[in-house]
């Protein structure tokens, strides 16, 4: 027995913000269940499991937080899997939850990712001293910041694109409700005359902290048929690879690339940029939007940022990509990664309201974590697939 | 400073890992612990009809938030104990003591917290306790000091569960979270940091794919088996890459600006990451040749803090086609 | 569904493990030992999938460098759950019925000696009303013994006999940090620990790792001679709460029984790292009399956190390959008191043959 079709009925999300001094860690789960609960038409009582991912405990300061929300999230009396795979787990939960209907082992899952952040310090909690080592990790800035540097050495790109792709971004951003950075006035001068924080990486470059929530009610053929409109899940795909190792490519990861390969295969996509609509990729920091178009396939190697450059990677553009902001603009870490696979599956369920890009049929959700070492992505599409 | 302890085979160290958190408590909980802060226990009457505290902040039913929050009383019964006689830090009490769970009257489940009695025959499941308060209540669920044993004239059932009335709620607490590990680094680690401690610096080579790793590894991520044979590394290397820190952040111990670079010591199939002084931050440059500057001997331990960074060493910079490859 | 079925199990169990948190060292070998069970290499491996958790290693992302164990160039399908690997293991069962691989190894790994475990496990509660209070493992798995002793359903001597049975099951065992049984009367005469737990009582601070390999089909058949075919795989969650929860019962344990097919299990691995946590799950699943549980030794004589659920699921699987059951059930659990449970019964014949 092959893979049962799975489709995506219900999205929701919370409003990202620095801090939702409002609510609880249960509060800020719950806004987003609920939305996407009442976007799919149900009720707790409809779901037969609960997944749900999230990033570093430290961040929270509660081990397994899972479980003692298991009552406010509605999962007492069901199956409960708490997904953990670094920066991708947002993407990675979904996968699951999608695994769970597509196994013919339930027909509607709920999947929900978080991230209080508010409640530490993200760069506290990546960074704690490691005794005989040198204390010189400054958080995933200070982790990623060389290896932009070896994009640009690399790809001889010019040094503002970076700025184009977070111009780009935190404009899209204004289109979505949800968006954590509201900043009319970004502008590629103004993020070129932003301070440069983790050379060379500028502020303006960089994804704010956020406490967020996103969730996505997956549902088996059957019940999708109730739906309006469904995003079909046409492939789903996670690979790893060490976080250093001897020639590894920190660039341009072979993990990236493979899942890549495999998905495109999965969807029957053999020329991604002319057969994805829209895309929302991982772009913590702007300067991965060309590293990934490269990794991704939707450009050569070396290519990637004049796609960027040329402004194809806007929302009127050849690859539309992050029309949502991205988490350029918004990145509850736990949360990043399935907002990714939430946004493509509004855009071909065309409910992205302002930033929908029209007539969007497939579009790609992706997301990466760790040392750029952990890929998930899906495609999604407006039609039930054919394979 | 860390207090190293040698095992049998590998480095161990103390490290703490703490960071007081500031939780947003949102409506329910935030008017609990404003009922504890004005010496009043709140909990939550469900749609069931069960009271419980501390309330739960949807209904297990209706998966509802909690709407409805009722007064109970400060006295009620135990309905289980447990002994605590080696009491971990962050206890309400460093002696032994009992956790109880306590039904507060008027509720209808018991809630959990410390009971102070001398021994474990001072407590027996039924028995009258009541909360003794904090000397200063902050709207936390410590203002709640511990139970203690009730006292003939203290309130039996009575007009609980009472309605709660207004209540001006909390909308953040702190909660310090501090834990003490012993962090011990691998075997070929070990090695690696010993090697520092003579002023070596020791890779080790991947039995199947002939790559040398510093540190060595217990596992090549290639091959997954241990590294094996022994290669002492020069301390000079190439600058592959690197960035300029200008942030500063919590926990940080190097003074920014300063530049971090991944370093390739010539013989060295993978680069390490350190620092690089004894140039202006903007001077530094993929390429550039560098070499280990040490500490004074007497300074030395088994850390890769032995070489306090690395400084140019004035050849010329290394042709990119070098090291592209480890990028 | 798929047949799916266990054919590969490797572990170990220590007091004190004298390496480093990531465990990397500790998995190498066990991957071997499971190649060498089932023939295979890395390369026959379609999925990995474990289980670990950040808090026991201090560290943020700890078991992101776990993955060099495996040797992962080419990269490979991989995720991580921060959960007991035996729900590792269903991720991984899931992944197979969905019919994108045929095979996964399963692993979990944790070092709960670098801290304080009782202590840190606190942080698994409630963050808000509970935690603050730091209340131990130990206190709350008192709490529920209690709960169980004043209402009659056991006693301590029931407690000292599942003690003593499990020690003495542990001579046998190689693995076990804590064997050697003597008499019932003798461990009611040791002195009380926690009142009402004495340390007999209670799991041992365990260190280790384990791996599982899993196949399907043809590709199992090939593997191993009597393959431990999955007929039935469940799991659930109760709230955490110890005061709305009836602490005498595990909810999600009954449960999960009754979504699989429990007739004719001959061995039961329970996971119940407190000795009454055996005879709440004994009735919750219905096990009858005659039942073998936890010849191992069970979780009170070597229980590594995030290893000790598979590792029963491991040692069940153990009695179909050799010949001495038919038909076995394998349990893990998560959380304070039998929050979470999960069931995973096998057997000599698939559901198909």
């Amino acid at each position: 027995m092959g893979k049962q079709p799975a489709a995506v009925v219900g999205v929701g999300q919370t409003h990202h913000r620095a801090k939702r001094e409002d609510v609880s860690m249960a509060g800020l789960c719950r806004e987003a269940m609920d939305r996407a609960l009442e976007d799919a038409g149900m009720t707790l009582d409809d779901i037969d499991a609960i997944v749900v991912g999230k990033a570093p405990d430290l961040f929270e300061g509660v081990m397994m937080p899972e479980l003692y929300l298991a009552e406010s999230l509605g999962a007492a009396g069901k199956p409960l899997l708490r997904v953990h795979t670094a920066g991708s787990v947002g993407g990675s939960t979904a996968i699951v939850a999608s695994s769970l209907v597509q196994s013919g082992v339930h027909k509607r899952v709920l999947t929900v990712a978080f991230e209080k952040q508010s409640e530490s310090n993200a760069m506290w909690a990546l960074s704690v001293p490691l005794p005989f080592n040198m204390p010189v990790h400054a958080g995933a800035g200070g982790y990623f910041a060389p290896h932009v540097r070896s994009y640009i050495r690399r790809s001889g790109a010019p040094t503002h694109v970076g700025a184009i792709v977070a111009a780009k971004d935190r404009q899209n951003a204004l289109r979505n409700p949800y968006a954590h950075l509201r900043n009319p006035d970004t502008t590629v001068e103004s993020v070129l005359a932003s301070q440069m924080l983790w050379d060379p990486i500028r502020y303006d470059e960089t994804c704010p902290s956020s406490d967020g929530a996103c969730a996505l009610v997956i549902v088996d053929e059957d019940t999708a048929a109730a739906s309006p409109n469904p995003a079909w899940i046409h492939g789903t795909v996670m690979r790893s690879e060490p976080t250093t190792a001897a020639e590894r490519d920190q660039v341009n990861p072979q993990a990236g690339r493979e899942a890549a390969a495999a998905l495109w295969k999965q969807a029957g996509i053999t020329s991604p940029i002319d057969e994805i609509d829209v895309a929302e990729i991982y772009v913590p920091f702007s300067w991965f939007e060309p590293m990934w178009l490269e990794n991704l396939g939707f450009a050569a190697e070396g290519e990637g940022w004049k796609l960027t450059e040329a402004g194809e990677t806007a929302m009127d553009g050849r690859i539309p990509l992050n029309c949502s902001g991205g988490v350029l603009s918004s990145n509850p870490i736990g949360a990043s990664g399935m907002l990714r696979f939430a946004e493509a599956a509004l855009q071909v369920r065309g409910a992205a309201g302002e930033h929908q890009v029209d007539g969007a049929r497939r579009a790609l959700g992706h997301a990466y974590g760790g040392g750029s070492q952990f890929f998930a992505m899906w495609v999604v599409g407006a039609d039930k697939p054919t394979n | 400073m860390f207090h190293f302890r040698t095992m049998s085979r590998t480095l161990s160290a103390p490290v703490t890992v703490a960071f007081d958190y500031t939780r947003s408590t949102g409506p329910v909980l935030g008017r609990f612990f404003g009922g504890l802060r004005d010496g009043r226990v709140l909990a939550a009457r469900l749609s069931d009809g069960t009271v419980v505290a501390p309330p739960p902040e949807f209904d297990p039913s209706t998966h509802e938030e909690t709407a409805e929050l009722v007064e109970v009383s400060t006295v009620g019964t135990v309905t289980s104990w447990s002994w605590v006689p080696e009491p971990v830090a962050g206890q309400p009490f460093d002696r032994p003591f009992a956790f109880a769970l306590v039904t507060l009257d008027g509720a209808t489940a018991p809630m959990l917290h410390a009971l102070d009695v001398a021994s474990p025959d001072e407590v027996s499941t039924g028995m009258r306790v009541r909360v003794r308060w904090a000397a200063e209540r902050t709207g936390h669920i410590t203002d709640i000091a511990c139970f203690e044993p009730a006292g003939d004239s203290d309130e039996g059932p009575g007009a609980f569960p009472a309605p709660a009335g207004a209540v001006d709620p909390v909308t953040g607490i702190v909660t310090p979270v501090s834990l003490d590990y012993t962090y011990a680094a691998s075997p070929e680690e070990s090695a690696f940091y010993r090697g520092l401690a003579e002023g070596r610096i020791l890779g080790q080579r991947c039995p199947t794919c002939h790559k040398v790793y510093v540190p060595p590894r217990s596992a090549c991520p290639v091959d997954g088996v241990a590294t094996t044979d022994e290669v002492e590394l020069s301390s000079r290397g190439t600058v592959t890459t690197f960035c300029i820190v200008n942030v500063p952040f919590l926990g940080q111990q190097i003074k920014p600006p300063y530049v971090s670079a991944y370093v390739l010591l010539d013989g060295a199939d993978i680069a390490l990451l350190h620092l690089i002084l004894d140039i202006p931050a903007e001077e530094v440059r993929m390429g550039m040749r560098v070499e280990a500057v040490w500490k004074p001997r007497d300074e030395w331990g088994t850390t890769i803090e032995n070489i306090s960074h690395f400084r140019p060493t004035g050849e010329p910079d290394a042709d990119y086609e070098t090291y592209q490859h480890h990028l | 569904m798929r047949d799916v079925a266990v054919v590969g199990f490797a572990q170990r169990q220590m007091e004190e493990f004298d390496g480093s948190p990531t465990c990397v060292e500790l998995l190498v070998p066990l991957f071997a030992e499971c190649y060498e069970q089932t023939g295979w290499s890395r390369k026959d491996i379609g999925f990995w999938c474990s289980g670990s958790s950040d808090y026991l290693a201090g560290r943020s992302f700890s078991f992101v460098s776990a993955v060099d164990a495996i040797g992962v160039i080419p990269p490979v399908n991989e995720s991580h759950v921060e959960m007991d690997a035996a729900w590792a293991l269903y991720e991984a069962w899931l992944k197979i019925q969905t019919g994108e691989v045929d095979t996964a190894l399963v692993y979990g790994f944790g070092k709960a000696s670098a801290g304080v475990l009782r202590r840190t496990l606190a942080l698994q509660l409630d963050p808000y009303t509970v935690t603050p209070l730091w209340p131990d493992t130990v206190s709350l798995a008192g709490l529920q013994a209690r709960t169980g002793i004043d209402a009659g359903l056991w006693d301590e001597r029931a407690m000292a006999e599942v003690a003593q049975r499990s020690l003495t099951d542990a001579e046998k065992n190689e693995y076990a940090i804590r064997k050697g049984g003597s008499s019932v009367e003798e461990l009611l005469a040791r002195p009380m620990y926690a009142d009402p737990l004495r340390k007999h009582d209670c799991a041992p601070v365990t260190d280790g790792a384990a791996a599982i390999v899993l196949a399907a089909g043809d590709r199992a058949r090939e593997a191993v001679d009597r393959p431990a075919w999955i007929t039935g795989f469940s799991h659930y969650v109760d709230p955490i709460s110890v005061g709305t929860r009836d602490l005498t019962r595990a909810p999600s344990a009954q449960r999960a029984g009754e979504a699989v097919d429990l007739s004719g299990v001959e061995v039961a691995e329970l996971h119940a790292p407190f000795s009454h946590q055996e005879l709440v799950l004994r009735r919750e699943l219905g096990l009858a009399d005659d039942v073998r549980v936890n010849p191992s030794g069970g979780a009170l004589t070597g229980n590594p956190m995030f290893t000790g659920g598979l590792i029963r699921l491991g040692e069940a699987a153990r009695q179909v390959w050799d010949g001495s059951a038919s038909t076995v059930l394998g349990h893990a659990t998560s959380g304070p008191a039998l929050q979470q449970n999960l069931v995973c019964v096998m057997g000599a014949e698939g559901r198909d043959n």
